[in-house]
């Protein structure tokens, strides 16, 4: 294939391989990471990507792999950038990544409308019993995208997605 | 035109304080007091030394700046620019927590107002910061008033830091003789006095429920010098355990 005959929609179906490193159940599409893609005739494919955190360690790994699944499954050559015009906000994620993320076992964020008050911490759904009797332990858990709550229900710590304005 | 030499300035004060107060933050992985205490520091850490590196890279790719990581570990003390506060060594819990709720109060009301910043890149990299730093209020807010209205050794050991630490936090606001005027002129940001008074709007409520005493402000003079290029005798040998791995092979690539 030459990137005259591939389309934005072959880019958009290779992305959806590309996992989360910390997150493996969730793609770079389904976090919403992808902010652009264009196609031009005799150039590498160009594809834009925001990291979720701005310290995120994953990113330099995300996106080598995003060049390496993208050109091996599309046999195109493919540029990955920064894109620093956007910024990734939890809004981004889509209803199926917060289904598939409770699945996992992580509590999804919760829709931010307008600026994030510690409030919307508080009394999130439990992933494993769907209780809502649960506090807050820490903003801060494994990796930086991510808090740990205790649920009173089930007695079972568990970790949440981070609301991110 | 807003001038570079300002702009400058001003970047690698608000980077270096990062990188430090992030270092500082990072000693004490695996000395929390509690878990989720020593994983909260550590997450911290990690995000400091991230808004650092977002920072020296403005300077790299706009202003002409060098390489970050070569920025960050082989410039000599003289040419840091961070404030006695964030060199300051961890001390008790108490010193570490009391540094960390004033530090990042500063931080929150800097970076929103670099959200109006005449300078584009200060306008994107606010954005994004300023949404991360709400969780490191909030566990500064929440471990502030616990600690405070825990027990009796609790709020005087709370009490105690505060008085020990403002004058250091407010030697954050150090203006620059040369550049103040040129970056309030131009709007890059509203100035240092201003954000010292809008630093303080915000700590005080958070004191008040806590019951601690904020010293009268006009009896405390601010620590400055950092700013400058003068440091505190902490910062050379934390400068040489940052850089120790780096400059066994600065060359390497990572």
């Amino acid at each position: 294939m030459t990137s005259a005959t591939i389309t934005r929609e072959d880019i958009y179906h290779a992305l959806e391989q590309v996992m989360d490193p910390e997150i493996p159940v969730l793609s770079v599409i389904d976090l919403g990471m992808i902010t652009g893609v264009e196609i031009t005739e005799g150039e590498p494919v160009l594809i834009r990507m925001i990291p979720t955190f701005a310290a995120c360690p994953a990113v330099s790994y995300i996106k080598d792999n995003i060049r390496t699944v993208v050109e091996k499954a599309l046999g195109v050559a493919v540029t990955v950038e920064i894109d620093k015009q956007v910024h990734w906000e939890s809004n981004r994620m889509t209803a199926a990544a917060k289904e598939k993320l409770k699945n996992f076992g992580i509590a999804p964020p919760p829709v931010v409308e307008g600026d994030v008050r510690p409030e919307i911490m508080l009394n999130t759904p439990c992933p494993h019993c769907g209780s809502e009797h649960t506090y807050l332990r820490s903003p801060f858990g494994s990796t930086l995208c991510r808090a740990i709550h205790y649920c009173k229900s089930c007695g079972q710590v568990f970790e949440q997605f981070k609301p991110l304005e | 035109m807003i001038s570079n030499a300002a702009l400058t300035d001003l970047i690698i004060k608000m980077a270096d304080d990062e990188l430090i107060q992030g270092h500082r933050n990072s000693e004490w992985t695996g000395l929390g007091p509690v878990m989720e205490e020593d994983i909260a520091f550590s997450s911290m850490a990690q995000d400091k030394i991230g808004h650092a590196w977002a920072l020296y890279r403005i300077l790299h790719e706009n202003l002409g700046g060098e390489d970050p990581d070569r920025f960050a570990f082989m410039r000599p003390e003289s040419a840091f620019k961070c404030s006695h506060l964030v060199e300051m060594p961890n001390g008790g819990y108490d010193f570490s927590l009391m540094r960390h709720f004033l530090f990042d109060h500063a931080e929150t009301v800097r970076y929103e107002s670099l959200q109006e910043s005449s300078y584009e890149p200060f306008q994107q990299l606010s954005k994004k910061l300023k949404g991360e730093l709400k969780y490191h209020t909030l566990h500064a807010n929440a471990f502030i008033l616990q600690l405070s209205n825990a027990s009796e050794e609790g709020y005087a050991r709370m009490q105690t830091a505060l008085n020990d630490t403002i004058a250091l936090a407010a030697g954050i606001f150090e203006p620059s003789a040369a550049h103040e005027e040129t970056l309030i002129t131009e709007k890059v940001y509203p100035g240092e006095k201003a954000l010292y008074n809008r630093w303080l709007d915000r700590i005080y409520p958070v004191l008040v429920k806590a019951s601690l005493n904020l010293p009268d402000m006009k009896t405390v003079a601010p620590v400055y010098g950092g700013r400058q290029g003068f440091h505190t005798t902490h910062l050379a040998p934390l400068l040489k355990e940052m850089g120790e791995v780096f400059n066994l092979d600065t060359e390497a690539s990572w």
